[in-house]
């Protein structure tokens, strides 16, 4: 199991994994060096043209792999920003990854009649997608064995066996023994995962609170700050974030709350190449290539040695962590109801804040003194020049130092914060729509600027004003999917991790349309209405 | 009383010493080519536009050159001068009645029923009582501008000043005005009426000035 890190991350793997050399070797390169003198000419630039040129070919038949895969290349997706050491971008040659997972892919490749693996960039929660898509032949990358992979796709031998830890901070270390003991805590894991599902089930038996992350670095960082009491993930994810922090900050538990496996995953059409894949993974097993994989990226323990017994010895394998598909289908429909609930009261909050924003900054442009016209002006068009991602991570994350919002406020304040500029531009040109002579009339009567603004002005605006209002709350509606990214989960995140859950985007996608479109037309219509109702004369 | 008033604009003079009196009882017209600054002068009047020489005296309220002083200095002029601009300038989200009480109600602080008896009179002494519950959209020409001339009446202003009211009126509805406009004056008031129409002003002010480019 593995996600999005963050690149800082790379520095630090670079320094811990400095010393074995012949990993920083492409996955090409790597195969090459394997038994051959290769690696040290390589290494020791007797032969840079050749390198070069070696290059320049290679990058040639990526590109028309790309087109028609030959037959003599594997070729393999998996996830970069998940990391060391599963995949990575190689820090000496970011062109290239390596990882334990990408010298598997390696051995798997070599092992289907010496061929050669290359690798396809792909979101790790779009492997399974992609694979039946035929971006790639083999998916590998840390992906999970569950029942619903088996069941939609062709599934591999389990390769490696992890184990899902909870890490909590040190002080309650002797409190915590496993999830029963987290009745009413925040427990963080990355979204639409064995550990998710653990911690969904665990919420009705226990009561705690799962938080979904979309990547497995911030739910440590949280930890150690407070925001969640624990994490639960694969012990690998555990151990590095770990070394990250010096090995301290937090502590992971011993008993771990499950076992899993990493498999390689196929299209379902593709059972024929997968009992290949089988035959070569038992292969590897025997011959020891695997252990000596797992040995260089320092991830071998005796229960991987079990596990090749195991594999080795029987045809059959473990029966995965998890549920059926089917039982998923239902089992989300609740979880949908209230992720939709959160959208709809994201939104309404943001809108509510971005309203009493914006008419704050409309004021300053239109009726305040030099220096507020500007600052006001910055502040619209920083909002509206920089992406709303970035504000999202930048309130969250970046503000964490100064003030640790929860998520849920974080999550209004940018959108509200964001929108509020847009606002400000709709309600400045609703002002300004305002006939002046109106205005002038007003004053001959004698009324004070606040009045011509109360009895004139604004309610005049505020009929030109409606209509694109109504507008940008739809767009805020659909805008609120980013907080996800925050650990929000509001409709398009659960609706992520039901489809990732069920193997399958048709139901979940054409449910949560559903459920955009009962909440946006309704609101369109009425935009409609209200235009052709208060048209400006 | 305007007392060698003079307004430039980018350096040229749009106005220069200009000096006039209106009396109480009084219609005096403002005549002059387009252009020539009689809608300065009225603006000058009611406040709304900085004047750069000369002074303005309104019931012994004085305005002095340089800028439009604040509205919170200008609450004894406000009482005292009502306009009517040539666009009528009604506000547009509320009915011909409700543009005559605002003022009534919001800055003489008058109920909203005396408010409305106040309004549904002047409408009806300038025979727009009828039309009381339209919107400004729905109004025509002529009545749009008997319901702004009601609404610059509400305050009861001594000086009603009125810019180019023949502008949008055929020939009969013009005699009509010429009437109302003696009618106001007989109730007291003084009216300062800028126009180019030289036989609307023949007909009807005692006293016609003239502007030269």
């Amino acid at each position: 199991m593995q996600l999005a890190n963050s690149h800082r991350h790379l520095v630090a793997d670079q320094r811990t994994r400095a010393d074995s050399s012949e990993l920083r070797l492409g996955t090409e390169q790597r195969h090459e060096a394997k038994d051959g003198e290769a690696k040290h000419a390589f290494h020791q630039g007797h032969n840079l043209h050749a390198v070069i040129a070696a290059r320049l070919a290679l990058c040639v038949l990526t590109s028309l792999g790309a087109q028609r895969p030959s037959p003599r290349v594997l070729v393999w997706g998996g996830d970069a920003e998940g990391g060391a050491p599963f995949v990575e971008a190689d820090p000496a040659d970011p062109s290239q990854v390596r990882g334990f997972d990408v010298e598997v892919a390696a051995r798997i490749a070599r092992g289907l009649g010496g061929r050669t693996a290359r690798f396809v960039q792909v979101q790790w929660s779009n492997i399974d997608q992609s694979v039946e898509r035929g971006d790639f032949t083999l998916g590998l990358s840390g992906v999970e064995d569950t029942p619903t992979r088996r069941a939609r796709h062709a599934v591999t031998l389990p390769y490696f066996e992890f184990r899902e830890v909870l890490a909590v901070r040190p002080e309650d270390a002797g409190r915590i023994h496993g999830l029963a003991d987290l009745r009413g805590r925040r427990v963080a894991t990355l979204g639409a995962t064995i550990a998710y599902d653990l911690l969904v089930a665990a919420r009705d038996t226990t009561g705690l609170i799962p938080i979904s992350y979309d990547d497995d670095v911030h739910p440590y960082g949280d930890l150690v700050a407070g925001r969640v009491d624990a994490v639960l993930l694969d012990h690998i994810i555990a151990q590095r974030a770990l070394r990250r922090r010096g090995g301290s900050g937090f502590v992971i538990l011993a008993q771990p709350v499950a076992l899993g496996h990493y498999v390689g995953v196929l299209a379902r059409a593709n059972s024929a190449l997968r009992d290949s894949v089988d035959a070569v993974l038992r292969q590897a097993m025997r011959d020891g290539t695997l252990e000596q994989i797992f040995r260089r990226w320092d991830v071998w323990d005796p229960s991987q040695g079990a596990l090749f017994d195991r594999v080795v010895r029987s045809t059959a394998t473990a029966a995965p962590l998890g549920s059926a598909a089917g039982s998923h289908a239902l089992a989300y429909l609740p979880s949908l109801a209230r992720a939709a609930g959160v959208t709809l009261l994201v939104s309404i909050l943001s809108m509510a804040l971005a309203v009493l924003v914006g008419l704050a900054l409309a004021s300053g442009r239109v009726y305040g003194p030099v220096w507020l016209r500007v600052l006001t002006t910055v502040y619209v068009e920083v909002i509206r020049g920089t992406p709303l991602l970035l504000q999202l991570f930048v309130i969250y994350y970046g503000l964490a130092g100064v003030i640790r919002l929860p998520a849920f406020l974080a999550a209004v304040l940018a959108l509200g914060l964001n929108y509020g500029a847009y606002e400000a531009e709709i309600y400045r040109g609703a002002l300004e729509a305002v006939p002046r002579i109106q205005l002038e009339a007003a004053r001959t009567l004698g009324f004070s600027e606040w009045q011509i603004l109360r009895l004139v002005r604004g309610p005049q605006a505020l009929r030109f004003a409606l209509a694109p209002m109504t507008n940008d709350f739809v767009a805020l509606l659909k805008d609120s999917a980013l907080v996800s990214v925050i650990t929000v989960v509001e409709l398009t995140k659960q609706t992520a991790i039901y489809a990732t859950n069920v193997g399958s985007w048709v139901v979940p996608g054409a449910l949560c349309a559903l459920v955009y479109l009962a909440m946006s037309l309704p609101l369109a219509r009425l935009a409609r209405r209200l235009e052709q109702h208060w048209r400006p004369a | 009383m305007i007392d060698r008033l003079s307004v430039r604009y980018d350096s040229r003079d749009v106005l220069r010493g200009l000096s006039l009196e209106v009396a109480r009882g009084e219609i005096v017209a403002l005549m002059g080519p387009s252009g020539v600054g009689k809608s300065t002068a009225l603006r000058a009047v009611a406040a709304l536009q900085a004047f750069d020489d000369g002074q303005i005296v309104v019931d012994g309220f004085a305005l002095a050159p340089g800028p439009v002083p604040p509205e919170s200095r200008l609450v004894p002029l406000r009482r005292r001068v009502g306009l009517v601009f040539q666009a009528h300038a009604l506000f547009e989200h509320l009915t011909a009645l409700d543009n005559v009480t605002l003022a009534l109600r919001h800055v003489l602080g008058r109920s909203r029923d005396e408010a409305e008896a106040v309004a549904t009179e002047l409408l009806a002494s300038l025979d727009v009582g009828s039309r009381a519950s339209a919107w400004p959209g729905q109004l025509s020409g002529g009545e749009a501008q008997r319901v702004a001339i009601a609404r610059a009446l509400a305050p009861d202003p001594h000086l009603l000043l009125m810019d180019e009211p023949t502008a949008a009126l055929d020939p009969a509805r013009r005699s009509a005005l010429g009437a109302t406009l003696r009618r106001l004056c007989e109730q007291g008031r003084g009216l300062l009426v800028a126009t180019h129409d030289a036989e609307f002003a023949r007909a009807n002010a005692d006293r016609v000035v003239s502007l030269t480019a």
